[in-house]
């Protein structure tokens, strides 16, 4: 929900409390002003009745309401002794109307040589009803009013004033940190957003700081490590070049070669999976998976004759993606070389490649593997000493850079491996 | 003989000028060792300063250039070397597998991009092809005995009679030569010829096979190419 709807709807309440309370408060005190006023003037009635009551004595026979606002009746001395003036709503029939009508009514007792009456009169009161749905509705139209009001003001005014924010939030949007990209520069003068810009910069800065270092790092340690390595290993090979070695010897020499080869492989991987999880592949084109399937098919032939595997490939159709291109290699190929060297003697693999998946399964170990732990580093089959445990790992670090899905199962006594590119293949 | 100039562009290549500008010292014995071993005539410098003297004092026929040297970068004598239009027979070596050193590398000339830790016969087979592109601009040959191995049309003659090889025989063949009388280990031949993913194979059996049915094609056609197993661990061409 936007900004804007809610803090309309938060207004909209607000003003829906507010009036509400207010327009209690107010009927209420409109209601005790009109009372007073018209009990005012039934006590001025009553003075005047009095009044006339000394000159004409008539009056006094008016027992009924009739057309008068007044009646009189005779009552006993003690009872006119305790008589207390009382104002009291009430309903009474008038002749306009049929129904009971709301009237005011002021009891009050009076003496006149030396006889004792009751005095009732009488004003008629504001319908309650109708005060009521008047003021209901003129509050109604107020509330509309003030919600439209704030409707306009919020999209006029308030869109204007948050402008500079949305600005920030885009350039965060779209903020990648293997570009090169200035600060944010916002034209505002509006001291949070002059804050809020200030805050995104600096996180800006030290995740810059931060990516580059962990860069510099990574590029240090692989120039630290292969260094030694490379002596290690021609060394060697100088070593083993020279004559009147024992093929013992020699047969250790070799060994140790193939593990700085494999101290080699090892931080080349780890190397491969930090720059990916860095995102240090920027460069993406159009490649095609179908034409690197089969190109890494023609280079691994021999290995797979060898062990007699038989390939089977079927292209529904092109599949083609927006992927560095070495990513998209490394990918398929440690998918490719897996299956056939985690193969068994006549064992068989099968690709297949349509317009949004490639997926290869291989006959193998009789077992399903841990789809749990098979994505892990380090996660390797015991039996092959030569492998890093790390090529799975670094599929899967490939794939979660680009969106896309790697999954593993196990039907028939063959291991599958699915990629579904829907997240990449390019717009044509 | 039966190609004349073969041999006059191996005795050439025994008076190459090479030049390592290595700051490892470990390192940078080995290959001059090594180097040695090939017959190359080779000098070599540890930092900036020395290097930018010799460059400028004498020309080489290739320069082997580390980037990170103490007292500068290898990539600013590498622009030296493109304004004295001698950058052409340079391979940097470094260990920084690094796309942007290896684009303003090859942008500033230099021949070859080779990432440390790196196996000697692969280092040789670079050097040699430096060197053949630049004293030969025709067609290359390589001469063994009665066997001819041309590159440039990808084929073999033994006594003058064409020799059928698929495309690994002829990768793999081609790359003993570059590295003749040396010793070619499996692992260096098979991240050759097979790409750099070849490191997870379980065992290099496979590469056996592809040597045996090399070997058999050389002894039928009775060719002068000897292709040795060393310790197990490797092979070595040679000349019977």
């Amino acid at each position: 929900m936007k900004l804007h709807n809610r803090s309309l709807i938060y207004l909209s309440l607000a003003f829906l409390f507010i009036i509400g309370i207010w327009s209690v408060v107010f009927y209420i005190n409109l209601k005790d002003e009109i009372r007073d006023s018209i009990d005012d003037g039934l006590e001025n009635s009553r003075l005047l009745i009095l009044q006339k009551v000394k000159t004409d004595t008539t009056l006094l026979l008016q027992n009924q309401f009739g057309g008068n606002n007044f009646e009189i009746h005779p009552i006993s001395k003690e009872k006119a002794h305790k008589f207390k003036d009382i104002y009291k709503d009430t309903l009474m029939h008038r002749a306009n109307d049929e129904d009971l009508e709301p009237v005011r009514m002021l009891h009050s007792a009076f003496e006149h040589q030396d006889n004792y009456y009751q005095m009732n009169i009488i004003s008629s009161l504001i319908e309650e009803d109708d005060l009521i749905e008047d003021s209901f509705w003129s509050l109604f139209w107020l509330f509309i009013i003030l919600v439209a009001s704030v409707i306009i003001v919020n999209n006029v005014v308030l869109r204007k004033v948050w402008t500079p924010f949305y600005d920030i939030l885009n350039r965060l949007k779209t903020f990648r940190l293997d570009k090169e990209e200035g600060v944010i520069r916002t034209a505002t003068k509006t001291t949070e957003f002059l804050q809020l810009q200030e805050a995104s910069n600096a996180l800006i800065r030290h995740s810059k700081e931060a990516y580059d270092s962990q860069k510099q790092f990574t590029e240090n340690a692989s120039h630290e490590l292969q260094t030694p390595i490379a002596i290690i290993t021609n060394k060697l090979e100088l070593l083993l070049e020279s004559e009147n070695l024992q093929e013992k010897e020699a047969n250790t020499i070799a060994e140790v070669i193939n593990m700085a080869d494999r101290l080699k492989r090892l931080n080349t991987s780890l190397l491969l999976l930090a720059k990916i999880e860095n995102k240090q592949f920027i460069d993406e084109e159009k490649v095609s998976i179908n034409s690197i399937a089969n190109g890494l098919l023609e280079n691994y032939r021999e290995l797979a004759d060898f062990k007699h595997i038989e390939i089977d490939v079927v292209e529904r159709n092109d599949l083609g993606v927006d992927m560095n291109a070495s990513l998209a290699e490394t990918l398929i190929s440690n998918l490719v070389a897996n299956a056939i060297f985690h193969n068994k003697k006549n064992g068989r693999i099968s690709i297949q490649i349509t317009d949004k998946e490639f997926s290869i399964s291989n006959t193998g170990p009789a077992a399903a593997l841990n789809p749990q732990t098979i994505f892990h580093r380090f996660v390797k089959d015991q039996t092959n000493s030569n492998s890093t445990g790390l090529g799975l790992a670094i599929c899967m670090a490939i794939c979660k850079s680009y969106e896309i899905s790697l999954d593993y199962s196990f039907k028939a006594k063959e291991h599958s491996f699915t990629i579904d590119f829907k997240n990449n293949i390019q717009s044509v | 003989m039966l190609f004349p100039i073969v041999s006059i562009i191996e005795t050439y290549f025994c008076e190459m000028k090479i030049l390592i500008v290595e700051d490892e010292i470990e390192l940078r014995e080995i290959l001059e060792a090594s180097l040695l071993k090939e017959k190359y005539v080779v000098e070599s410098a540890a930092d900036y300063n020395s290097a930018l003297e010799k460059i400028s004092m004498y020309d080489y026929d290739c320069i082997l250039l580390d980037i990170m040297i103490p007292n500068g970068s290898g990539l600013d004598i590498l622009e030296k070397l493109k304004k004295m239009d001698k950058s052409d027979n340079v391979i940097i070596i470094s260990a920084k597998n690094s796309l942007d050193d290896k684009i303003t590398g090859l942008a500033l000339g230099a021949d070859d991009y080779l990432t440390k830790p790196f196996h000697i016969a692969e280092l040789n087979a670079r050097i040699k092809a430096v060197l053949r592109r630049k004293d030969l601009s025709g067609k290359n040959f390589i001469e063994v005995g009665n066997t001819v191995f041309d590159i440039q049309e990808r084929t073999l003659f033994v006594d003058g009679i064409n020799i059928h090889l698929n495309r690994k025989e002829f990768d793999i063949l081609n790359y003993f030569l570059l590295n003749k009388n040396r010793l070619v280990t499996k692992t260096a031949l098979a991240e050759r010829v097979w790409g750099d993913h070849i490191d997870q194979a379980d065992n290099y059996d496979f590469i056996y096979y592809q040597i045996k049915n090399l070997r058999k094609k050389l002894e039928d056609s009775n060719s002068d190419i000897l292709i040795e197993t060393i310790y197990g661990v490797g092979y070595k061409l040679s000349e019977r």
